[in-house]
């Protein structure tokens, strides 16, 4: 079944500075099942854009295959999106971004598609810095399949059917801060207050983002035992701190009053602000955040927030040192020598 | 020596150590028949090794202009002491033997209807040159020298090579000098010279050039606008890669150190036809070179770039298969698994180059096609063409030429349309427009998906809409059909029998048949340029009572494919095949379809 919205518009809705309702970043109705912890990730990337104020056309996004690599045709509906295959998400999301530099590149994927089938392309496009945004919908199942444990299954997680998993989880975003990705952070699908700017603060970020959020099956995998349930999830969530994300043109304005939060600057200008629950955090040093992930896991936290931040980085097209005008506007002059040169080829060829 | 000179005839096959230099110096040898203006091809048989083991390079000499391999050595150069008593057996009867005489010959190894000339090679190298790697270098020049002045091949032409080899290097200029004349002047003091099988100048050449497949691949994927390369090393297809990254460095780097092009070695060969496909998606031109594996990797993705209608381009160098087959051997055994590249009802257009001339023109030609018909286009060389150096029309570009860069709706034309439907067949040819990502603020976006979608790009598991779709595609085939370059049909009209033949095969086939035809056994010929066939094909097996295919592959893939797509009677189409991983040679061809034809046939 194909869902389409009403496209009757309240004129209330309020527009923002590049002209767009809330709900020109909407996309078709979602056929998930209903609570599902996706469809909450889908809006929080809703109102990202839109707060941001990104023309949708500006952002092209890309998925693999699972319930998660459905959920672009439900947000922004006026992008184009490519629906990949099974964990080959980052491979295609390479192609287009060296394509054109210009665009905003969102990726979102499932734990099957990125832990398990496509771990190698996951890897990889983390070592080369591509300038994207990759989401990571983390159910610990394979939800369109039906429920079989993934590889972010925790050890000692019982499945719906009641069995444990037997085998060590691969945490993604530890696995990322290892490759050396300039953005990581972990979030839960429940908590748009601290997902929404990770979500913004990644779609600005000039290198590779990774979000690995929590979001829970209720299908197959939010029974008791499951350590991915909602209810083991908001009883076990730690926060690196509580954030958010001021761009470059307001006055950092502070909703409650820490003693002082830690800034970073994004590229464009716009601040990052940390309200520190430890005075030891410091979400731009690598070694410390790998020491405070293990400490979490150890003690059976997850530990969500930002966990890393490399504010000034160089993405692919920095590597290659491409040219500044998108490859794909390039003509015939800009490409072909021409016939000249290819008298002059033959001629060393005799 | 009173046997009648021949002059221009004949093959000369080099065995060699892999990883010990021979390859420049047998080029070297190469480029001076080249330059002497007469028709030759060379193949390298190597190993799947890098240092050791055995390697061949064999020089067909042929004033006809028959570049194709014939079996039977007239003259082998050994340098290998580990391959001399397979060697020696290659050699024709009267043949001539050259090895390196610093040790003696077994005397099993001797036959006596061949002659053996023996040269001290690496004891005059070692009497010459101090450091041992020189020793072993100049050896091989050692034996070029020698080699030249048996055949008679002008020393300055060799001379002339090696200045220009050694232009920014011309401290290695005089030693080289030095390694030709020990060879020659060994020769001349010790046997008579010039053999009776020798070289002479002559001007058959016209403008042609002497170059690789894989290297005029790659100047196709540059002058037909590729910006983005990704790719995944694998033998024999790296140099396609290779030389596009070179000729992109001199001819795309912009004056500030910019590049106009980015390449990407992949992780495999899923990622590397996945960036192609997101490159070609967002409309950039892209390609992908591969073989063997790399093929069977990438297509879960042709899949869905056949299904999504998104372009690609994949230089496919066929080699020797199944599995890793033999890696370093040819065949034309990819027909069918690219054919049909991924599950369900796929097609895919595939364009089969017999030059290096056609390999840059297909794979220019590739890149239109692919945008024109939003499908990966799969240009199938192989070993042969690609790796070895080739005598070819010089390489042609029209400056007026302009890229087709298919039915892509910009922002104006977004603007003033009614309405816009990734799927719809507007113009009754089976191909949609498409738009790029960033277009237009409103219009224009659709989401691409290898899952069932109606005309407007939403999801749909309606049979209707997917019966609908898949009849659209099956319409766009049949425009494909018309888009692709045309059969090349010769020799046309002159008998009841015909011979269809595709890439390499070419060469030998065509020795073979005019070996035929003098027995007075005339054919018609038909080059299969393109799959899929077009009506040519079809009318070209209608009019002729018995159609001989001939291919590189065991199962006669060509053949299973014309007679699907074209609904022949298999006993009309006789195949003709080899498969030994050693390009097809005339004498093959010629043996078989004379046992492989009925006698009735024959006689009409
Ligand atoms: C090559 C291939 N193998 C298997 C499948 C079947 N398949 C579809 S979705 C999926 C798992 C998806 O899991 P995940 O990425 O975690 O997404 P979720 O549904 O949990 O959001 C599998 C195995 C496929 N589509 N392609
Ligand atoms: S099966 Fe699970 S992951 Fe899939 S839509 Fe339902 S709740 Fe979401
Ligand atoms: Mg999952």
């Amino acid at each position: 079944m194909t869902f389409v919205k009403p496209t009757f518009r309240h004129p209330a809705l309020t527009k923002n500075a590049v002209g767009f309702t809330k709900a020109d970043y909407e996309g078709a109705l979602s056929t998930l099942c209903a609570g599902c912890g996706h469809d909450s990730i889908s809006a929080s990337i809703v109102q990202a854009c839109y707060e941001l104020d990104i023309e949708p056309h500006r952002v092209a996004k890309f998925s693999g295959i699972g319930c998660s690599s459905k959920t672009p045709t439900y947000f922004l509906g006026n992008s184009h999106g490519f629906n990949t295959v099974h964990g080959r998400m980052p491979s295609v999301t390479t192609g287009a971004n060296l394509a054109n530099k210009d665009l905003i590149y969102l990726g979102v994927s499932g734990d099957g598609d990125s832990a398990s089938i496509g771990l190698g392309q996951f890897c990889h496009v983390i070592r080369r810095n591509l300038n994207m945004t990759y989401i990571v919908m983390n159910n610990g199942c394979y939800g369109l399949t039906k429920g079989q444990d993934s590889a972010t299954a925790d050890r000692g997680s019982i499945n719906k059917s009641g069995v444990e998993n037997r085998f060590q989880s691969i945490d993604l975003a530890a696995l990322a801060l290892e490759l050396g990705a300039s953005f990581v952070a972990r979030s839960f699908s429940g908590d748009k207050g601290q997902l929404i700017p990770l979500i913004k603060a990644a779609l600005l970020h000039p290198g590779f983002a990774f979000i690995d959020v929590i979001s829970p099956c209720v299908t197959f995998n939010n029974n008791d035992g499951s350590t991915k349930s909602y209810d083991f999830v908001r009883d076990h969530i730690d926060a690196t701190s509580p954030l958010d994300f001021v761009p470059e043109e307001d006055e950092i304005t502070l909703e409650y009053d820490p003693e002082k939060p830690a800034e970073v600057k994004l590229h464009d200008g716009s601040i990052l602000n940390f309200y520190k629950l430890n005075p030891l955090w410091d979400p731009t040093d690598r070694n410390l955040s790998v020491e405070r992930m293990n400490k979490a896991r150890q003690e059976g936290h997850i530990l969500t927030g930002l966990l890393y931040l490399e504010p000034s980085t160089s993405d692919l097209h920095k590597t290659l040192q491409t040219t500044a005008k998108p490859l794909n506007t390039l003509k015939e002059d800009d490409l072909c020598p021409g016939s000249q040169a290819l008298d002059k080829i033959n001629q060393g060829l005799r | 020596m009173s046997k009648p000179v021949r002059v221009n005839d004949m093959v000369i096959r080099f065995a060699n150590v892999n990883g010990t230099g021979s390859a420049s110096a047998n080029d070297l040898f190469s480029k001076a028949v080249f330059r002497m203006g007469i028709p030759l091809s060379s193949k390298n048989f190597f190993p799947s090794n890098i240092q050791g083991l055995p390697t061949w390079y064999e020089v067909r000499v042929s004033e006809k202009g028959y570049t194709g391999r014939r079996n039977g050595v007239d003259l082998l150069v050994a340098v290998n002491p580990q391959t001399y008593a397979k060697d020696i057996a290659t050699v024709v009867p009267g043949g001539y033997f050259l090895y390196d005489s610093t040790k003696n010959l077994h005397p099993e190894l001797i036959r006596k209807d061949i002659n053996y000339i023996g040269i001290p090679m690496m004891k005059l190298c070692m009497e010459n040159y101090d450091i041992p790697r020189q020793q072993q270098l100049f050896k091989n020049i050692v034996y070029i020298g020698a080699l030249a002045t048996l055949l008679d091949v002008e020393m300055e032409v060799i001379r002339d090579i090696i200045r220009q080899m050694f232009a920014k290097k011309e401290k290695l200029i005089p030693p080289n000098f030095k390694a030709l004349d020990l060879g020659a002047n060994y020769v001349k003091e010790n046997f008579s010279w010039p053999l009776e099988i020798r070289l002479e100048r002559r001007d058959a050449l016209g403008d042609q050039i002497f170059m690789d497949g894989n290297s005029a691949a790659s100047l196709g994927a540059l002058y037909g606008g590729v910006t983005f390369a990704a790719w995944y090393p694998i033998t024999p297809s790296t140099s396609v890669i290779s030389a596009f990254e070179k000729y992109c460095k001199k001819y795309r780097t912009n004056p500030d150190g910019t590049t106009n092009y980015a390449i990407v070695q992949a992780e495999d060969e899923l990622a590397a036809i996945g960036m192609v496909i997101g490159a070609s998606w967002n409309g950039a031109r892209a390609f992908t070179s591969t073989s063997g594996a790399g093929i069977s990797l990438m297509t879960e993705f042709l899949g869905l770039a056949y299904f999504a209608e998104v372009p690609a381009v994949i230089v496919n160098v066929q080699r020797g298969g199944p599995s890793t087959g033999m890696p370093t051997r040819t065949q034309q055994s990819d027909i069918i698994s690219c054919a049909y590249a991924s599950h369900g009802d796929t097609k895919q257009v595939l364009l089969f180059p017999s030059t290096p001339a056609e390999c840059f023109e297909m794979t220019a030609q590739a890149l239109d096609l692919a945008e024109r018909l939003q499908t990966p286009v799969l240009v199938m060389t192989d070993l042969d063409l690609g790796m070895n150096l080739h005598l070819s029309p010089a390489l042609k570009w029209d400056d007026n030429r302009k890229y087709d860069r298919g039915k892509v709706l910009n922002r104006q034309q977004l603007e003033e349309a009614k309405q816009f439907g990734r799927y719809l067949d507007v113009d009754g040819d089976g191909i949609c427009y498409r738009t790029l990502p960033g277009t237009h603020p409103t219009k224009g976006s659709f989401f691409t998906r290898g899952t069932s979608r109606d005309e407007f790009a939403r999801y749909t598991e309606e049979g209707e809409a997917y019966v609908r779709n898949m009849q659209r595609l099956q319409k766009k085939w049949k425009t494909a059909a018309d888009l692709v370059p045309a059969p090349e049909v010769t020799r046309t009209g002159t008998s009841k029998l015909g011979v269809i033949y595709f890439g390499t095969t070419k060469f030998s086939a065509d020795e073979a048949l005019d070996m035929l035809a003098e027995e007075g056994m005339k054919f018609d010929v038909l080059r299969i340029k393109a799959f899929p066939f077009g009506g040519d094909v079809h009318k070209f097996i209608k009019d002729h009572e018995q159609v001989v295919v001939i291919e590189q592959n065991r199962d006669a893939q060509m053949r299973t494919v014309l007679m699907t797509e074209l609904e022949i009677d298999p006993a009309k189409l006789i195949s003709v095949v080899n498969y030994d991983g050693m390009p097809i040679a005339a004498d093959t061809i010629y043996d078989q379809i004379k046992k492989r034809l009925s006698p009735i046939a024959v006689k009409a």
